[in-house]
């Protein structure tokens, strides 16, 4: 199970209705129908994640999330999950506004760009690979990588009041200097009252 | 990776039944049918419980005939036979699976061809407009003759994916889940414009006869050929024709005459020339009209789908095709809009094929891995 699964799980009600963006072969989902008896849509572009899903006894509507979230009503769900997708979407902001149309939290995970191996990397005159960003610069599907003060400028910048964070390095929450000791955040979110 | 669902085991030869049914039927035009027929095949065999029963609702052209062969040398199988029988996407070792011919139709149930008890002549004109929900009342009292209570899943593609909508609308309690695919929730302008250029067709064919061509010894031949030619055009996208026929010419250069020259004429003139000696043109007026005439927000338009929805109580896969430009991916989204807003379980996929409308028909490995997929999901 990956390493933030199990936070987004903790943080997630019994019951609540969740969906998840980019939910992959629906796995996350599964986990939180499971543990926490949540109602839940995964949304999903890839055929072969949209079979899994299905597989995997899950609900998937195909869409391309580029184009927003039409087919979904306003505050109409509990949490927006965007696990380890935001830093492959082209409108960042446009995506982070509907996750706050359409629910009341907004739950995202991303690779911290400014994660210290990640900075030496690029001392070293080397584009970053980890297991958090495991692809070469040539065939990346990321194309808005960003640290965690970006994010948070961002969040600002729209409006977002960030409810809580966590920051993790190999699987273990990290709390001190944590965009760079920090190679995988996690943040909760809602609209700014 | 899932079996490629190409596999050549079938249901084997299949026999049509008919059930009869003594009590009349209301129609949703006030016209009363007072007793009918149905034919209908069934594929595997129905449990103990009665818990594992499948209906497939048919398109516009489409019958009973959906699986297997009527006799061992049958050049064709039924129409869904890519999709159903043993070890198929929907599996016929596993579930009971019905096919039945609509009130209306032409391939054994009754219909404008039927001979009219009170008159002994062939209804012809006589014969009331059904519609989608009229279909839906006569195959619940198909289900209540064969002792099923509920249907694990209800499935039809285009005009039969309207029926299983209604099916989740009016009698909720009797499905648990809904396959709709190619289809939308009611027709737009232009698609209820194609079937009026269709219908005009065989209106105006001098041999209709105002629909009592029977007592002529003829039908609208011509009528219904060019109906069926034009139905072609829309069913086919604009890639699939011109990459299967382009500006081929079968002679190789013009004549410079009105004869068949170009590929895709004679295809269109073969496909309609076969349709015109098979089919019923009273049913296929009927069948374009509850086409036209099918549209859950119809009593209660500023409510929309989401209204119209809120009784269905079954699980959704819908799917869609991505040129499928009769029954748009568009439209498929807005059923599923009115399905999110009511949390339904829903899931929604929008198949990548170049042969439009009638790729619903077509065998593609991930479509069917996709209802694969969800079947062995359904429980019984």
């Amino acid at each position: 199970m990956r390493h933030d699964f199990q936070i987004i799980a903790d943080w997630v009600k019994p019951s609540a209705k969740v969906l998840d963006l980019g939910c992959g072969d629906g796995n996350l989902l599964k986990y939180l129908q499971n543990s926490r008896q949540v109602r839940g849509y995964g949304v999903e572009l890839a055929d072969g994640n949209v079979l899994a899903c299905v597989q995997n006894g899950v609900n998937v509507i195909q869409r391309d999330l580029e184009a927003g979230l039409a087919e979904f009503a306003s505050d109409s769900f509990d949490y927006v999950i965007l696990s380890q997708t935001l830093q492959a979407m082209h409108h960042t902001e446009a995506i982070l506004r509907e996750m706050l149309r359409v629910g009341r939290e907004g739950i995202v995970t991303f690779p911290n760009f400014g994660y210290w191996k990640n900075r030496m990397q690029v001392l070293r005159g080397n584009m970053p690979v980890s297991a958090d960003i495991p692809y070469q610069w040539y065939n990346t599907p990321n194309v808005h990588l960003c640290t965690m003060h970006d994010f948070e400028a961002l969040c600002d910048r729209l409006d977002i009041h960030i409810s809580e964070r966590i920051v993790m390095t190999a699987g273990k929450p990290v709390s001190f200097l944590r965009n760079l000791t920090g190679s995988l955040a996690v943040y909760r979110f809602e609209r700014k009252k | 990776m899932q079996p490629v669902s190409t596999n050549n085991a079938s249901v084997g030869v299949v026999s049509p039944q008919t059930a009869r049914f003594d009590t009349a039927l209301t129609l949703k035009s006030g016209a009363v049918l007072p007793g009918y027929d149905l034919v209908y095949e069934t594929y595997g065999t129905l449990n103990a419980d009665k818990n594992n029963a499948i209906l497939v609702c048919h398109a516009l052209s489409g019958n009973h005939h959906v699986a297997g062969m009527h006799a061992p040398e049958d050049k064709k199988p039924g129409w869904w036979d890519n999709m159903i029988g043993p070890g198929k996407p929907v599996d016929t070792n596993r579930f009971f699976v019905i096919g039945v011919n609509n009130l209306g139709g032409c391939h054994g149930s009754t219909g404008p061809a039927s001979i009219n008890p009170a008159t002994g002549q062939a209804f012809g004109s006589s014969f009331p407009l059904v519609t989608v929900e009229d279909w839906v009342a006569s195959q619940a009292r198909l289900a209540d003759y064969l002792g099923i209570q509920q249907f694990a899943a209800i499935m039809g593609g285009s005009l039969g994916g309207m029926q299983v909508l209604q099916w989740s609308i009016g009698l909720p309690q009797r499905v648990r889940n809904c396959l709709v695919i190619a289809s939308a929730p009611k027709l737009t302008a232009q698609n209820i414009a194609f079937n009026d250029v269709a219908r005009q067709a065989i209106l105006t064919d001098p041999d209709f006869h105002g629909g009592d061509f029977y007592a002529h010894h003829t039908h609208p031949r011509r009528g219904l050929r060019l109906a069926r030619m034009l139905g072609h055009i829309t069913y086919l996208s604009d890639d699939v024709m011109g990459s299967k026929f382009g500006r081929i010419l079968r002679g190789g250069s013009f004549n410079y005459g009105y004869d068949v020259e170009f590929e895709i004429e004679s295809y269109l003139r073969y496909q309609g020339d076969k349709f015109a000696d098979s089919f019923d043109a009273n049913t296929y007026l009927l069948m374009t009209k509850a086409l036209d005439y099918f549209d859950p927000t119809h009593h209660h338009p500023e409510a929309g789908l989401t209204a119209a929805l809120k009784p269905a109580q079954a699980d959704f896969l819908v799917v869609s095709f991505t040129t499928d430009w009769r029954f748009a991916p568009e439209r498929s989204r807005e059923i599923v809009k009115a399905l999110l807003d009511n949390e339904r379980n829903v899931s929604y996929a929008e198949i990548v094929s170049g042969h439009g409308h009638d790729a619903f028909l077509m065998p593609d490995a991930h479509y069917h891995a996709l209802v694969r997929a969800y079947m062995e999901r359904v429980t019984t």
